[in-house]
């Protein structure tokens, strides 16, 4: 009954979203669960217009915020695009149904290098198909610094005390500072991640603050001279503001890959194969690039794309020796949460 | 009679009932009961579930107590602010005597009536280091401020957010003191501090109390603020609890540190409507 509510509250919300209202669908339905701002909208029409299926669209802000929701499995979501160490764990925890690859032969059009570094966190590609990728790097102001950045030094060096915007996330944050020391991102040595710590607090003073999404827009205004940002930010904000640049370091960063997966209590499985294979193809895959310009991993979509600076560009595809250097998260169990107090010590230090 | 004055009471009783049911249906559901699974998950521990106090014992390690008192102090701060610049404002506007009070309560409530999170981040544009008060100081050729991102920032917000919370009850305390209350005081001679200190800051007490609840309450437990002002470089008590709840997945320890702060407010409370009490014997009453 309680679920029947629910999901008849967000059939109404996409039926009044995209007009579709009172429109019968031969095929039934397929319920998806994406990142907010993470598809072109006019994609989804297109959808329902050829499949003859209607889509029931629904958006999350974090990893943290979709997983208890698939777990708890109060609501059942046909199709799902969590991130690399998400679906990691969710593949451990049984969470997910394996994808028939039968229903979405425009698999081929993902570039295989990508599906090999799939293969981190998905062993043998059974569960995910990638949707969009991209690297941690830093965003500097040129004008404002006074040699090209090419290390994760800049971000700990004092010299740029107060116009250092640090990130705001724990893996992401311990994970930098991992790199700098050389070691892994998905290290479990306690004595490491002590050193990581110790870094961050050393560099807590020259900090002006911790942010994730704000550093787009205080990059524009110039607010600092250095960021840790996202590779899928950053053509946006050089759009905005020509001094930007962004840099993956020399010592490596993470590269991410979100992916679409199917929950195991999914209703319309085949449904959300076909929007899985729909997401694939060339044309649709572009659509979705040129919208929100996180890297596609579809290599047909990237032959199709006009803007030969776009298309070259090294922070879209950055070239395959950036790509070397990078890992991407696994899921830590446990050890995710030494993590958190790591960081929760960094931060609660006052120096 | 015996009879009707009992039906008459059964029927008062059934009344009662009838009005207070949806609230006491609200209570059960969105109060008591989580209320109930915030004690369960508290005290049980995350693997098999049996009785613990691991989790409120959490709040000894290093990290939460230094973010608990830096919650504290920040909280404590704002609100003895709030009380110094409400006091003040709402004896002024009972002296103004003004016939529709109801456009100067407006005047506080207006800001209110926009979203809380929007006019925080209204605050950020304008502390930041290229914001509108750094604006206008380089532009009369004064050196930049630097607030934003620090403690500064975040009692700011609290107190510019949080202020409309003391000023109404006390206001609304003030302004039913009778004047002639304070004639008589007038007449046997005391002068105004002494009215004031000894009749209307007695009198004014009950909203005094519940202002600095309603201040210190939300002070203490927000995460947003200092999100927003603080720059994510100063952690809060509230923080610590959101992640324990989002990132670290468990909830045992984040309803255990939860009770430890409830149980810490009640406390507080406890001390300021104990004193509240107390000095209530000690007046000319």
């Amino acid at each position: 009954m309680k679920k029947g509510l629910l999901v008849g509250v967000l059939a109404l919300g996409a039926a009044m979203m995209f007009g579709g209202c009172g429109k019968e669908y031969a095929n039934g339905e397929v319920v998806v669960y994406n990142w907010g701002e993470y598809i072109n909208e006019d994609v989804i029409e297109m959808f329902e217009e050829e499949y003859d299926i209607e889509v029931i669209y629904d958006e999350f802000t974090e990893n943290e915020d979709m997983y208890p929701i698939i777990n708890i499995g109060e609501v059942n979501y046909d199709v799902v695009c969590p991130s690399d160490y998400m679906i990691n764990r969710m593949i451990n925890e049984g969470l997910l149904a394996e994808l028939n690859y039968d229903n979405i032969p425009n698999i081929k059009n993902i570039d295989p290098t990508y599906l090999k570094s799939a293969e981190e966190f998905d062993p043998g590609n059974k569960y995910a198909v990638p949707y969009c990728w991209g690297t941690v790097g830093i965003l500097y102001n040129k004008t404002m610094v006074d040699e090209p950045i090419t290390s994760w030094s800049a971000i700990f060096d004092e010299k740029y005390t107060g116009e250092i915007l640090m990130i705001d996330s724990v893996r992401d944050g311990m994970g930098i500072a991992l790199k700098y020391l050389g070691y892994s991102m998905n290290t479990a040595e306690e004595s490491q991640l002590e050193e990581a710590k110790e870094l961050l607090i050393a560099q807590r003073p020259f900090v002006q603050g911790y942010f994730v999404d704000e550093v787009r827009n205080k990059m524009i205004g110039e607010e600092a001279a250095l960021g840790v940002i996202y590779s899928g930010e950053a053509i946006y904000t050089q759009r905005e503001n020509a001094d930007l640049e962004y840099v993956v370091p020399e010592e490596g960063s993470n590269v991410w890959i979100d992916g679409w997966v199917i929950p195991k209590n999914a209703k319309n499985k085949e449904n959300a194969e076909k929007w899985i294979n729909f997401m694939c193809r060339e044309d649709i895959a572009l659509m979705n690039f040129e919208e929100i310009t996180y890297s596609t991993p579809n290599a047909a979509a990237r032959e199709l794309i006009e803007d030969a600076d776009i298309k070259n560009s090294t922070i879209a595809f950055p070239d395959a020796v950036t790509l070397e250097r990078c890992e991407t998260f696994k899921y830590l169990g446990e050890t995710e949460e030494v993590y958190l107090e790591k960081w929760n010590e960094m931060k609660a230090t006052q120096n | 009679m015996n009879k009707r004055e009992g039906r008459l009471a059964k029927q008062n009783k059934l009344r009662q009932l009838l009005l207070s049911s949806p609230y006491v249906l609200w209570s059960i559901g969105f109060i008591i009961l989580p209320l109930v699974m915030v004690v369960y998950y508290g005290l049980t521990s995350r693997d098999g579930g049996g009785f613990t106090l691991e989790n409120l014992k959490l709040i000894w390690e290093p990290t939460h107590r230094a973010t608990l008192i830096l919650s504290v102090q920040l909280s404590v701060i704002s609100t003895i602010l709030c009380l110094l610049i409400a006091y003040p404002l709402a004896l002024a506007l009972r002296s103004l005597r003004l016939k529709s009070n109801g456009f100067v309560i407006l005047l506080f409530m207006l800001p209110m009536w926009m979203n809380f999170l929007l006019r925080t981040i209204a605050w950020q544009n304008i502390l930041e280091k290229n914001g509108v008060i750094n604006m206008l100081l380089s532009a009369v050729g004064l050196p930049k401020l630097n607030i934003i991102n620090t403690p500064t920032a975040i009692v700011l917000g609290m107190v510019y957010d949080f202020l409309p919370f003391m000023i109404i009850p006390i206001y609304n305390v003030l302004s039913k003191i009778g004047d002639d209350v304070i004639q008589a005081a007038a007449d046997l001679g005391a002068n105004y501090f002494q009215i004031l200190w000894r009749v209307i800051l007695p009198l004014s007490k009950p909203g005094i109390v519940s202002g600095l609840t309603m201040v210190f309450v939300p002070s203490l437990t927000t995460f947003v603020i200092s999100d927003i002002l603080g720059g994510g470089n100063i952690l809060l008590i509230g923080k610590v609890i959101e992640q324990k709840f989002k990132m670290a997945n468990d909830w045992n320890a984040g309803c255990g540190l939860s009770l430890v702060l409830m149980v810490f407010i009640f406390i507080c409370m406890a001390i300021v409507q104990k004193y509240d009490k107390d000095s209530e014997g000690t007046s000319v009453w």
